[in-house]
């Protein structure tokens, strides 16, 4: 057998976006110590996102939220051997400079953090270390594509245990892409005009009708049902974020969340998997929160 | 032909796409119903772990090991890699594997994403052209027993494809690179598996 001595080539859009291909099917979960981290790889977590409070503790406890402390990502990164993701501010490129010298497998820049930058969101080309970001419709989707973006999760409303945003954003991106598709060449100008989002992901998406990354869902998923829910939907797979470590028991619920999104189109599956959880996250209905509380209009 | 995918969690569409394209019937597999279906098998990338739980929880696990031992025609890719491994090392607590190739594989043997990379490889059992391989947290096989062979090597000597009979595996994922040659060949090895039965 010949040796190759072909060059190896790191961090190209493939190797970053390939990695969120193996997600797919699969449940993100927050964690905020190592132990928490072991629950959810021992549940079939395919990732962990590791973060000092979750989102319903930032919301409740309020001031600003930044990147989690270095040693709380390392003792994370150490415990599991499935992927790390950690949190940057939105536009804090210091801040995901770190994490990629930490490490992590994946950077998301969040809106659940306080946002360092009003207007400007983190070049991700510059990274090694892949990015997701959040969206609420296409128009933002295709802009953090184009910033460089390798995955996307629709961002629903963070730390509230309602479903109801997370379904807004997912229908809105899920709409906008078939609206595309059905245009006609020259109307894709407008479309991009439109969208706020360059004219050449634009025609891509018409073209393949789907985005050409993958697209998760987060924010406000609590239940066995709320994830199945979402993978009806077309979710490619979901964050969990305060839905299992604020419940009444969180390796059970983890457990059911995970199977729930493999057998999402198995209503027989789901009901098992429901029994016996003991509490849902108490939750908080969106429309309740008043308009400076919504993270998911943090992002532009 | 009919070609199942291992549908638990991972690309499998992806693999369901390429196998699609050259001819074959694909079905999902999350339960031994759609495994008693199928002339061959994928296991596609994704989460080792997870497929392991997954296949365990919903009774899968010991008709895929039966499959294996019946002469059932598998390719695993990375994930899927570790799932035919007899050996896993550094696997989370507690994982096991379906086994069939007579390796030891060390799960995400190059350390963290930003040690995923993208490179050519020689398969000479492949033909002459290279194969663009893309390495995503990837497992390496650290020992290749005397029943399987390797078929292909990193520079560095490290073992990166297997074969063994009817098995077949690879630390890459030739389903996201629009590499076709593996599908094929592994169509190859179900096609001669239900000429002999």
């Amino acid at each position: 057998m010949t040796e190759t001595t072909s060059i190896e080539q790191f961090g190209s859009s493939r190797v970053k976006r390939g990695l969120a291909d193996m997600m797919k099917g699969g449940v993100i979960m927050d964690v905020v110590t190592a132990a928490q981290a072991r629950i959810a790889e021992d549940a079939g977590a395919v990732a962990v996102m590791a973060l000092e409070r979750v989102p319903a503790d930032i919301r409740s406890q309020g001031g600003v939220a930044r990147m989690s402390d270095p040693d709380l990502i390392d003792s994370i990164i150490a415990e599991v051997s499935i992927p790390v993701m950690a949190k940057a501010r939105i536009g804090h490129f210091v801040e995901a400079q770190v994490l990629q010298a930490l490490g992590v497998d994946y950077i998301d820049e969040s809106e659940v953090l306080s946002p360092a930058d009003y207007v400007n969101h983190i070049d991700k080309w510059k990274f090694d270390v892949p990015f997701v970001c959040g969206a609420t419709n296409l128009g933002e989707a295709l802009r953090r594509i184009n910033e460089g973006a390798a995955m996307i999760r629709s961002k629903g409303e963070a730390g509230t245990g309602d479903v109801s945003e997370a379904m807004k954003h997912i229908r809105t991106i899920k709409g906008e892409i078939t609206r595309l598709s059905s245009l006609s060449k020259d109307e894709l100008y407008v479309a991009a005009k439109d969208l706020q989002a360059p004219y050449e992901l634009v025609v891509e998406i018409a073209a393949t009708g789907k985005l050409p990354v993958v697209l998760f869902v987060a924010g406000g998923v609590a239940t066995p049902a709320d994830a199945a829910l979402m993978m009806q939907l077309g979710a490619d797979g979901v964050f969990v974020g305060s839905g299992i470590f604020k419940s009444g028991n969180p390796q059970a619920r983890a457990n059911a969340i995970v199977k729930a999104v493999t057998f999402y189109d198995d209503p027989s599956v789901i009901a098992s998997v429901s029994r016996g959880l003991g509490e849902a996250m108490v939750g908080i209905n969106v429309s309740d929160l008043p308009a400076p509380h919504r993270l998911s209009e943090r992002g532009w | 032909m009919t070609v199942g995918v291992l549908a638990l969690q991972g690309d499998f569409r992806e693999h369901a796409q390429v196998l699609r394209t050259l001819g074959a019937d694909v079905v999902l597999v999350r339960r031994p119903e759609e495994l008693a279906r199928v002339d061959g098998l994928v296991i596609p990338g994704g989460e080792s772990s997870v497929m392991d739980k997954l296949a365990r929880a919903f009774g899968l696990a010991d008709p895929l090991r039966a499959a294996v031992r019946e002469g059932l025609p598998v390719y695993g890719t990375c994930a899927g890699l570790i799932m035919l491994a007899d050996t896993v090392v550094d696997g989370i607590r507690g994982q096991e594997s379906i086994g069939g190739l007579d390796i030891s594989v060390r799960r995400n043997a190059f350390g963290s994403q930003t040690q995923s990379f993208e490179t050519d490889l020689d398969v000479p059992v492949l033909g002459e052209a290279p194969v663009h391989a893309v390495f995503i947290r990837a497992p390496v096989v650290d020992t290749v027993g005397p029943r399987a062979t390797a078929l292909a090597r990193l520079a560095d000597g490290r073992c990166v494809a297997v074969e063994q009979g009817r098995l077949l595996g690879t630390s890459f994922h030739p389903e996201i690179t629009g590499e076709h040659r593996f599908h094929e060949y592994f169509l190859g090895t179900v096609s001669a598996a239900r000429f002999l039965g």
